[in-house]
């Protein structure tokens, strides 16, 4: 019996061992990967040997990382803000109020979110180019606005149904307006909810892709997705991949770091939103 | 649809007062002001293109000629042309391989993938739900495939399965599972097996969280009862976990479905012009901006939405998921 027992618990840490490693093991061999250079690069090994920091000179030296991480930084913050904006009163509107066409409306905001971001592809590039932003981080914080606002105005909407009635008809007893209960009343609760919506929105923004590698052309203007995905050198044979997990792990780190710290938060929202970065 | 728990304030139908109903009247307003830039600027951002993308699939626009396109009908759809030998000659979209092809390769990763990142999923959520040490530092891990963006898991990944330094060849060279070293990304036998393996690497977590918020949901003491009963735990798997996780499965399932439905940017990275992993999107994108078929591309554009859009409808009707996050 305790023979079994034990085969059990050793089988189910396994698991959880083999489930760790594998989670873990690709950033971890990206960075193992990003020390070496040379002929280092072409060696197979599993511990780190090498400490060469020479990839991470080139790929902030040479080249427009920096500009692109800037842009990125940029674009993703304002979209962000502009999302959440637009989305805190649209939110109080489809949790505390009941009006005809509620459900419809959430479910349309629910679909915006779903759409396949190529069935707007074309229609937006008319947008953008006929707007004059081509190549300009304007167009990335016009487009984006597709998929953060439904995203924003969807979370925050099932974070403010759960709000206590008793509060918000406190303040309408008092003569508050539905402008002062969300300035004044809702806001100083909702800062946990738009901190956890926020950074979700700029995950998705940061990783974009697909308008970002439409929408812009030069390659002072791209921002770091398209930067790594562009990184090639001459030919097949000499893809320089030391210099891309270098800045593979300059962009991952932050959101890594970012990710642990607000965990819990993170997990809240994903459930809530049911969205991928 | 959306029958939310009711925390909004309703105006009680026998006892309207006359301040009352004024109340009502500012709170209705305000639904006016409060929704109104919101919605304005998802018709601009959203509503727009997608008309327009519908409007340009019907015409014979180009890239370098958006406004000079006119009408063509179906042209890109399905047309047919009678030859003077009285043979017919179909073009459009309908009859080309290339487009069944993108179809094919779409829905076969879409459930391949979702299919598997369901199955580990719920592994992962099984063993996150257990209670043991060190779970903190597992839930964690499982967190941080899911921070990295996809183009740079697509590039790690990429060079985890070079054919010459890759790590994964010499780790399965190692163990015997090969006995020479394979060229994932670029052989077309294993191109589609690379991309899958990268996105449930991506992907699993979010399944994982979505389903474990599902299992702490059901109430500890039916464990406990059925325990008390002798029911053995694989039974009390499928007898008690599973159908009541149910709902919860399916709202992450019908969410990855769409997702990996429009997957554009891992393939397009990780097996750039392979034909065997060529999906709707990555195609659409190519005639739209590489081969300067604005108009076919918008075609394929459209088809892709039609066919997400059927899907929703047919996935609302049937499993009557309620998305208003109301599983409670």
């Amino acid at each position: 019996m305790t023979i079994v027992k034990y085969v059990k618990v050793a089988a189910f840490y396994s698991l959880v061992a083999f489930i760790v490693v594998v989670s873990v093991f690709p950033f971890y061999y990206a960075i193992l990967t990003s020390f070496k250079s040379g002929t280092a690069l072409f060696e197979i090994n599993y511990i780190p040997r090498n400490f060469d920091l020479s990839n991470y000179v080139t790929v902030m030296t040479g080249g427009t990382f920096v500009r692109n991480l800037g842009n990125s930084l940029l674009v993703a913050t304002l979209v962000v803000a502009l999302a959440l904006l637009l989305a805190v009163t649209a939110a109080f509107a489809l949790a505390r109020i009941k009006f005809r066409g509620r459900g419809l409306l959430l479910l349309t905001i629910l679909a915006v979110s779903m759409f396949p971001q190529i069935a707007v592809l074309a229609g937006l590039f008319e947008l953008v180019r006929a707007f004059g932003i081509f190549n300009t981080p304007l167009a990335l914080i016009f487009s984006y606005t597709i998929f953060t606002l439904p995203f924003t105005v969807w979370v925050l909407t099932t974070f403010m149904r759960d709000l206590p009635i008793e509060i918000e008809e406190a303040a309408i007893v008092d003569g508050a307006s539905p402008w002062v209960i969300i300035t004044r009343v809702f806001m100083p609760l909702m800062w946990p909810a738009l901190v956890t919506t926020g950074l979700l929105a700029f995950i998705a923004a940061w990783n974009e892709f697909l308008f970002a590698l439409t929408f812009t052309s030069s390659n002072e203007m791209r921002t770091v997705p398209v930067a790594i995905a562009l990184l090639s050198g001459a030919s097949e044979q000499e893809v320089p991949w030391g210099n891309i997990m270098a800045a593979s792990v300059i962009v991952t780190a932050p959101l890594v770091v970012l990710v642990l710290i607000f965990q819990r938060k993170v997990v809240q929202g994903l459930t809530a939103g049911g969205v991928k970065g | 649809m959306a029958s939310v728990p009711d925390s909004s304030i309703v105006a009680p139908a026998i006892a309207a007062s006359p301040a009352r109903s004024e109340l009502m009247r500012q709170r209705l307003r305000a639904v006016g002001w409060f929704l109104v830039p919101m919605l304005a600027v998802l018709a601009i951002v959203a509503g727009w293109p997608l008309a327009r993308t519908i409007y340009f699939s019907f015409t014979n626009a180009s890239l370098t000629d958006l406004y000079g396109a006119h009408w063509v009908g179906f042209h890109n759809y399905l047309d047919w042309k009678a030859l003077k030998s009285g043979r017919i000659l179909w073009s459009g979209l309908l009859v080309d391989a290339a487009w069944w092809n993108a179809v094919w390769n779409t829905v076969r990763f879409s459930v391949v993938s979702v299919s598997l990142e369901t199955l580990f999923g719920t592994v992962v959520a099984l063993v996150l739900n257990a209670e043991f040490k060190g779970r903190g530092v597992v839930r964690t891990a499982v967190l941080v495939p899911w921070a990295i963006p996809t183009i740079v898991s697509a590039r790690m990944w990429s060079w985890m399965l070079n054919d010459q330094f890759g790590i994964i060849n010499d780790i399965l060279l190692r163990l015997g599972f090969i006995d020479h070293k394979i060229a994932w990304t670029a052989s077309a036998d294993t191109a589609m097996v690379a991309v899958l393996i990268v996105d449930i690497w991506k992907t699993t977590p979010f399944m994982a969280l979505l389903i474990l918020a599902g299992l702490q949901m059901i109430p500890r003491d039916i464990y406990e009862a059925a325990d008390i009963d002798g029911v053995h735990p694989v039974k009390q798997f499928f007898r008690i976990t599973l159908p009541l996780v149910r709902p919860a499965l399916m709202v992450a399932v019908i969410f990855r479905m769409l997702d990996s439905m429009r997957i554009f940017d891992l393939i397009y990275v990780l097996t750039p012009n392979s034909s065997q992993t060529k999906t709707i999107s990555v195609l659409a994108r190519e005639n739209l901006f590489d081969f300067d078929k604005f108009a076919y591309g918008s075609a394929e554009s459209t088809m892709l939405f039609l066919i997400i859009a059927l899907m929703t409808i047919i996935y609302i009707w049937l499993g009557r998921v309620r998305f208003d996050g109301g599983t409670r």
